[in-house]
Parts: structure tokens; sequence; C-alpha cells
């Protein structure tokens, strides 16, 4: 009775609700987001025994082309990364709610609404049956978190949400899309399947362009040079960053481009042509770029930002290795890099709302007035960077490992110095915070937090960063089953 | 009844055109609900005509019974039957629209103003009924002079657009008929089955040749095809409202229609691609009219002007789709055909109500116009969404079409000019979000506050229906474009191809 279509139009009503009822009862418009979320979460539950005993849930809504249908399934990737949208989309909405009304933001209403449209358009990314269905969502998705970008409608955000759109539409329509017919024309599907839908027939170099125009295509994967819409989109309120910039926008970028690579191409394919290592190359220039640039970065958010332009990369290259572990790690890693960036956006976040402060600078000392933030901070800290004990670390094992397994220990190396390049540019906000003279510090000696909606989630999230380390197995279930099951 | 429809969709507006000058004369009001009458009876038998032919198969109807090579023949097959219910129901849908606009922009004149709405609807349904290429000719003086004076109603700068158009226009109708003439020379008729049938063994002659030139080049001059497509802007923004939500979305349809016509049904694809195989000549200037018409669209800060720049690069669309030589192409070419149709018909309305209210459509003053019309910008935004080519909207399944044909004929050119027309439309669409969100255009600093308590200020609920119910049918048909695409076109590219 659970249903692919059901769950994500749970959210679509949940934004027509948050329409209606409007900008007066403000507490009601926000009971839907919780509820909506509350139910698609039960939704997900109940999908996920018999996803685990190895059925695949299929659904075809609407012939579009031949062989081409808006259809969705219920596997176990798309289940695992709809679990991380609509579960972070609850404490988000929490957030949300801890960050707008103390800054007094206008347009509340649109913006929960788009809210929900955009965990729509994402569970309906991770449903997706075929790459056409896939698009479709992935257009609505961009449309839908425009108005959330350019929210403040000053200057600063007319010019981040014109460089969000020039990018992600001109990447999805210039690249992806000719890419798509391509491989309709070439093969007469587009469904994902494990083998890919080439069977061969393909010469080395149609399958090299094909490669670049996806990978490239879909830019919300943050590949460069097409990553720049990225920290420019840092100009929208906080919670729109933590959970669209860290979790949907950017891991719908990397979840298509994981479905691309696993279900049009297929791993074999990559594994036995130039394809992975090409794959490897851009991904890993990415890696290492986006980790130094971090390091320059005073601005708190955007040294988030370019830290998850690098971590993407990190899911792409755990991909393109191309040995099942390596797959199976980049699935765990959109999970674990997830948890681990919605802190720290949570907590970026909530220094800006109890001091006002964006700048790296300016927060020496700031343990000492927000012990709890900071704390939260820390573990986030450690998760992205990837130490134990939290969910980071296993991903990480996991990647190295499908390194290995694929032969191909350059990349390894470049694992090795990216995790020292994002303790480098971590750890020291944390040390500083904490320990310092008291000469130095910029804080008093006294406690004053975030209000308790902008300080219970980035708590929460920060737990999740630590249970994950220890209760990782369905998530890791999952991953086996979608790869070599 | 029913096998008089093909006639009935004809006559029905062609007498309310007798009728509305006759009682317009005393009683002015009663023009606008006898035209509109007469386009409903116009639409259902339309429709009834269309099932009979996705029932039945392709029907022939014989005015007054006279016998095909001597008498005129209606030929009704997959192809033109939806073009029909497309411009039956489109022109009934801005009949009703035009009622507030044109009581506003032209109130002494409604009579006028409705005799030729309607005769204007039957040249266009004439045009594509007909069988009979010299009855085609007639038909299209019939919409072209009616459409001359619909446009120059609006009086000041639309004389002179007007002026340009009838030159233009009559240059094209001139080629056309020239080349039915040098057709008529070598068959002896005029009936375009007969016609097809002669000109198998002809395939050598240098009057067919020419003849075949001469069509093709009439229709492009009719259709606004680059590089014949200057009269097309001005008139069209001059113009009456009502007059360019009628006239823009079918007119220029209705001649690429007679273009396709004549290349598959007259003519056939095995002369046109294969005999001839210059095709591809064709597809570079599609692509150059793409282009032309996007950059001009994007240069110009007018939004009805806009507009009709964009206009002109969908008919390299359909140009080059149809003359790519294979079936993708031509799927799409017709395809965009009821698309497009639809889709400016959605613009164009949009952008009438914003004049309706707002007296102009300069992007610059357009500032709260999202608080004030929210319905209007509503209808605006699927419209553009269907142009950019976003998923569901039909404007995606064309595009899909146009460049897998595109990419099977390897016209890589063809494909980046309608990737790069995506992505101007695209541009366009988020500079009217933009003054949306941002309030203004310029580089002055944007006040988020300043605009928020503009009172809605909606445009008459006869006007927004009609182009909501458009925009509906803009994901109607975008959904349902499997069932289009194999109950209407199939039959047409496997008859051809």
């Amino acid at each position: 009775m659970w249903h692919p279509v059901l769950i994500l139009s749970i959210a679509l009503a949940a934004a027509f609700l948050i329409l209606l009822t409007g900008e007066r009862r403000e507490n009601l418009r926000e009971s839907w987001t919780f509820i909506a979320g509350g139910i698609m979460l039960y939704g997900l539950f109940q999908l996920l025994p018999g996803v685990l005993n190895g059925q695949i849930l299929r659904h075809s809504v609407l012939n579009v082309f031949p062989n081409v249908d808006i259809a969705f399934w219920v596997d176990p990737f798309g289940l695992l990364f709809a679990f991380i949208a609509v579960g972070l989309w609850i404490p988000t909405s929490l957030y949300s709610i801890g960050y707008m009304r103390p800054l007094k933001e206008h347009a509340q209403t649109r913006y929960f609404a788009c809210f929900a449209i955009a965990i729509s358009a994402t569970v309906g990314v991770a449903f997706s049956a075929n790459l056409f269905t896939l698009y479709l969502f992935y257009e609505l998705l961009s449309l839908s978190t425009y108005p959330l970008v350019a929210h403040h409608q000053d200057a600063q955000a007319r010019e981040g949400s014109r460089k969000y759109l020039t990018y992600l539409l001109g990447t999805s329509i210039g690249l992806a899309l000719p890419a798509m017919i391509l491989v309709y024309g070439l093969t007469g599907t587009l469904t994902f399947s494990e083998m890919g839908v080439f069977g061969g027939g393909i010469s080395a170099g149609l399958q090299v362009s094909l490669l670049l125009l996806f990978l490239f295509g879909f830019a919300k994967s943050g590949l460069m040079p097409f990553h720049s819409w990225l920290p420019g989109a840092m100009v929208a309120p906080t919670p729109v960053s933590a959970l669209l910039h860290a979790v949907a926008v950017v891991k719908v970028g990397v979840f298509s481009v994981l479905r691309v690579l696993t279900g049009i191409f297929g791993i074999d394919l990559l594994a036995g042509s130039h394809l992975s290592t090409i794959a490897c190359i851009i991904a890993s220039i990415t890696l290492i770029t986006a980790s130094l640039i971090a390091l320059t970065q005073d601005s708190l958010k955007r040294r988030l930002a370019f830290s998850t332009v690098g971590q993407l990369a990190y899911i792409i290259l755990g991909c393109s290795v191309a040995s099942i572990v390596g797959v199976q790690a980049s699935m765990l890693h959109i999970a674990m890099h997830a948890f681990g960036k919605i802190t720290l956006f949570f907590c970026a976040g909530a220094i800006f709302v109890a001091t006002g402060k964006k700048y790296i600078s300016q927060m020496v000392g700031l343990g000492k007035q927000m012990p709890w933030t900071m704390l939260a901070f820390f573990i986030g800290s450690l998760s992205v960077i990837g130490l134990p004990p939290t969910g980071g670390f296993i991903s990480k094992w996991y990647l190295i490992m499908g390194a290995l397994d694929a032969d191909k220990v350059w990349v390894v190396v470049v694992y090795l110095v990216s995790s020292i390049l994002n303790a480098a540019y971590f750890l020291p906000i944390v040390y500083r915070a904490f320990f310092c003279s008291d000469e130095d510090s910029q804080y008093k000696d006294e406690v004053k937090e975030a209000p308790l909606p902008a300080l219970i989630p980035p708590l929460l999230t920060a737990s999740g960063c630590l249970l994950l380390f220890y209760y990782h197995d369905t998530l890791f279930k999952l991953a086996q089953l979608a790869v070599g099951g | 009844m029913s096998t008089q429809a093909p006639v009935l969709m004809i006559i029905a507006p062609l007498i309310a055109s007798i009728f509305i000058t006759l009682i317009g004369w005393f009683r002015p009001k009663f023009s606008h609900p006898i035209a509109v009458i007469s386009l409903l009876i116009s639409s259902i038998a339309s429709i009834q005509v269309f099932q009979m032919v996705l029932s039945n198969g392709p029907q022939q109807y014989f005015l007054g019974n006279w016998p095909a090579p001597f008498g005129i023949e209606y030929v009704i097959d997959h192809l033109n039957s939806l073009l029909l219910v497309t411009i039956s129901v489109v022109a009934t849908l801005v009949a009703l629209y035009a009622k507030r606009s044109v009581e506003k922009e032209l109130p002494d004149k409604l009579a006028n103003y409705y005799t030729l709405f309607v005769l204007l609807v039957t040249g266009l349904l004439g045009i594509s009924i007909t069988g009979d290429a010299f009855n085609l000719y007639v038909l299209l003086e019939i919409a072209a002079l009616t459409s001359y004076a619909l446009i120059a109603f609006a009086k000041g700068r639309s004389l002179m657009a007007t002026f340009n158009y009838v030159m233009m226009g009559s240059i094209g109708a001139c080629f056309y008929l020239l080349g039915v003439g040098y057709l008529f020379i070598k068959t002896g008729t005029l009936n375009m089955t007969n016609l097809s049938q002669i000109l198998v063994s002809l395939h050598m002659s240098q009057a067919v040749l020419v003849g075949f030139v001469l069509i093709i080049l009439g229709m492009w001059v009719k259709m606004a095809f680059f590089p014949v497509h200057g009269w097309l802007s001005n008139a069209y923004t001059y113009a009456p409202t009502a007059s360019t939500c009628l006239i823009a979305p079918l007119m220029t349809k209705v001649s690429v229609y007679v273009m396709i016509r004549v290349m598959t049904s007259v003519f056939s694809t095995e002369y046109v691609f294969n005999h001839l195989s210059w095709h591809l000549v064709v597809v570079a200037m599609a692509s150059v009219a793409i282009l032309v018409g996007s950059m001009m669209a994007l240069s110009q800060r007018d939004l009805k002007k806009c507009m009709t720049y964009l206009v002109v690069a969908e008919i390299g669309y359909m140009v080059g789709g149809a003359w790519l030589g294979n079936p993708a192409g031509m799927t799409g070419a017709t395809y965009h055909i009821i698309a497009d149709a639809a889709m400016t018909a959605c613009l164009f309305m949009a952008v009438g109500c914003i004049i309706y209210k707002h007296g102009h459509t300069s992007l610059d003053t357009m500032k709260g116009i999202f608080r004030k019309m929210p319905l209007t910008m509503l209808g605006f935004v699927v419209g553009m969404l269907s142009m950019i080519g976003v998923p569901p909207t039909c404007g995606f399944f064309s595009k899909w079409y146009l460049i897998s044909g595109a990419i099977e004929a390897g016209q890589w050119h063809f494909m980046l000019a309608l990737l790069f027309s995506s992505l101007v439309n695209a541009i366009i669409f988020f500079r009217i979000i933009e003054i949306g969100f941002f309030g203004s255009l310029g580089s002055e600093t944007p006040d988020p506050h300043e605009h928020q308590d503009v009172a809605v200020k909606e445009a008459p609920l006869s006007m927004v229906l009609p182009m909501l119910v458009v925009a509906g049918a803009l994901i109607g048909i975008g959904i349902y474009t499997s069932d289009i695409i194999s109950l209407v076109i199939q039959p047409l590219i496997s008859a051809t191809f």
C-alpha cells in the first residue's frame, strides 16, 4: 500500500497546505511540515522490510515515449537516499523555525512551501526508475529551490540566484539532455539496470563523450569547473544551505551521477575501460582543488561550501573506481557526509543567530559562549574528516578499501591527502574556539546559546554522526543490496 | 449530420461573418456572441471529424458532390484533423478572451472586428482542410487579407507594420500561386492527390522543380522563416491584443502545415530528400533562424516584442525538423505545430492580460507584476516553461524529437541551435522572474520590502480563464504525447517515409 508516488505527493500536499494556511497562523503552518515528514518517514519504514528481503517494487505511471515511462521503483539505493532526505528534513524544519523567527525573516510561507516541494522532488529523484523520470524531478528541484536561494531578494541574492540557475539549468539543458537523447537514440531505453544499457555496441569515443556530458551535465554534483554556483548559493538563509546544499540539492547531483554510472554505464563497463580512470581523474582534481580553496576561506559558510564540493567529489570518486566495495562506500558516504555537513551548517547558523558573526576570524574563544554548539561542530567536523568514533570514518574506510580493490593506489593517496587538508581547515576553528588565552578571546565567559529550536537540531544530528559509527548495519545492508547484492 | 461535419466546420464561421455584419450594424453587442457560437459549432464539428479520422482513417468530402479532379475536395487525414481541432479550439478560446480586450481597445468597431475575426478562422480552417491546391491559394488570401485588417485596426505604428506585412504577404502568395501554375501546366490538375500521382513520373522536370521551389519560397515568406522574417515582429507587436493572440499562434503554424503538406502529400519525401537532396542547406538556414530569433528576442526590452521574436525562432524549429529528412525530425516538426500553437497562444494571452491592466509591457516597469496579477503570471510561467522545454510541458517533447532527429541526421549545428534557444528562453524567463523577486532589472539595489503591499489587480476573468485553459492544455498535450504521436503522427510518418 505504501508507494513511492504516495510518499512524494505527501510532501506536495504539505506544500499546498502551507500555502493555504498562510502567514497568520504560523504554528499551524509549520505543523504541516512535521506531520508530512512524520508520515513520509513512517511510509519509508514500511517499505524497508520488503527491500531488505530483496524485493523491488516497480510502478509505471504514464507512457511518454516508446519504452520510456514516467516510472518509479523502490530499490535499496533509492530508499537509502530517500531516508536521508526525509529524515533530515524534520530536524531542518525545526531548525528553520529557530532560525527564521528570531531573525524575523519575510515570506516564510513561500519559504516553507518551496522547501516541501524541494523535498518532494528529491524523493522523486530517489525513486526514479529511469533517466527520464530522474531528469524531470531534477529540473523540478532546480526550479523549486530558486525562491529559497533568492530568499533575501537583495542585490547579493540576485547575483547568487542568477548563478545558481545559470549553472544548473545551463548544464542540465545543454549537456545532460542531449546525452539522455543520445542514449535513448542508441539503445532505445533509459531504464536503469545493473548491467548498463549499452551492451557493448558503442564506440569508445562516444562512451567517453557521454560520460563527460553526464558528469558535468548534473552540475548539482559540483564537479569543477561547474562548482561555483554552490558557494554563490550560500546567500540563502542557513537552513536552506544546510538541507539543500549539504543534503538535498548536491546529493541529488551525486545521486544522479551514481545512478548513471551504475545504471546506464554499468560498473563492468566502467571497470573494463578507460572510463573509470577518466572519471577518477576529474573527481580527484576537484577533490584536491576544493580542499585547498576551502583552506583560504574566512567566511564560515563559504568554507563549508568548498568542503562540500570536495566531499561530493569523494562520492563520485568512490563510484568511479568501479569496484563493488567502492560503489557501496560512496553510497554510504552520501549518508555519512549528509549527517556531518548538516551539523556543521546548523552550527554556522546557530552562531549567526546568537552572535551575528559569519567569519572564522571572529570566532576565537567562541567555545566559552556556545559550548554545546561548538561541541556539535567538533563532532560534525570529525565525521567529515573521517575520524572515529563518527560515521564518516566508516565510509572513508570502505572508500579506501574500494580503491584498493580496484588496484588504484593513487586514489588512496588522494583520499589521504585530502583528509589531511580536511583536518587542516576544520580543526583550527574548533581548537581556537575552545583553547585560547583570555586576552585573545573575543567572547565573555558566560554561556549564551542560540534559542532551543536552533540548538537541538545540531545536537541531534551530531549524535546521529556518533550513532552511525556503531549502528550502520541497515545502511550498509542497503548499499550491499544495491550493488552486487 | 456528422457526414456534413467537415463542411459545417468551415461554413459556420463563414455564415456568421455575414450575420455579424448585418446584425452588428444595428446591435454591435450581438457580434461577439454570434462569433463565439459559430466558433463553438466549428470546434464541435472539428472534434467530430477528428474522432471519425481516428476510428475510420482519412476522410474525403466532395464539395457540392462534384467528384474529385473537377470539384473541390476536402481531405482530412491524421495530420490535419488534429490541426483543425487546434485551430478551432484556440480560436474559440481567443474569441472568449477577446471580448473585454476588444471592447476596451476598439469600442466602436465591434461588428467589423468580429466579422474579420471569424473570416480569418474560416480561411485558416479552409487552408488546413482543402485538398485542392488552388482552393488553398484562395483561402490563403482570405486569411491574409483579414489578418492585414485585423492588425491595422490598432492604428498608429501598426499601419506601417501592416503595410510591410501586406507587401511581404502578397509576394509570398504570388510565389505560391506561380508555383501552383507551373504544376498545373505540367499536370493539368489542381487536386493534391491527383497531383501527387502524376508528379511521380515528372521528377526530372525542370518546370516541376521551379514550381516546388516557388511554393516553398512562398510559404517561407508567409511563415516568416529567416531571412524573410522582417515583417513579423512589428506586425504582431503593434496589432490589437486579440488579433495578436489569434494570428500569432495560428497563421504561421498553418503556413508550416502547408509546407509539410506540399512536401509529403503533393510531392514525396523521396523527391524532396533523395532527388533534390539540398534539404541539409535548409536545416542550416533553420539553425540560423533559431539563433537570430533567439538573439533578437534576448535584446528586446518589451515583452510583447520579445515574444514575437520567439515565434521567429520557433519557426526555425519546425522548418528545420521537417527538412531533416528523417522520421524523428518530421515527428518533432508536426508535433511542434500543435505544441507551438498552444504555447504561443498561452504566452500572447498572458501578455494581453498585462496590456489590459498595465497598458504596456515594457520590462522596466513591470515591478510587482507577480503580486498584482498572480493568475496571469501563472499562465505565463507555464507557457515559458514549455518554451524552455521543461518536462512535462509539451515544449519538452517536441524538443526531444527534434534533437533526436538532429542527432540521427548528424546535424549537430541544429541540435546546438535548439539547445541554445532553450537556454535563451530560460534567460528571458528568469528576467521576468527576477522582476518578480527583485522588483527591477537594472543594477539599482532591490528592496525586498517595498513591493509587498501591491494590491491584486487581475485582468477580468473572461480573459484569464481562457488563458489558464490553454496553459493547462500545454501540460495535457505533454502528458498525452505518446498517444498523439502514435495515433496521429505515426500514420503520417509511416505513409511518407
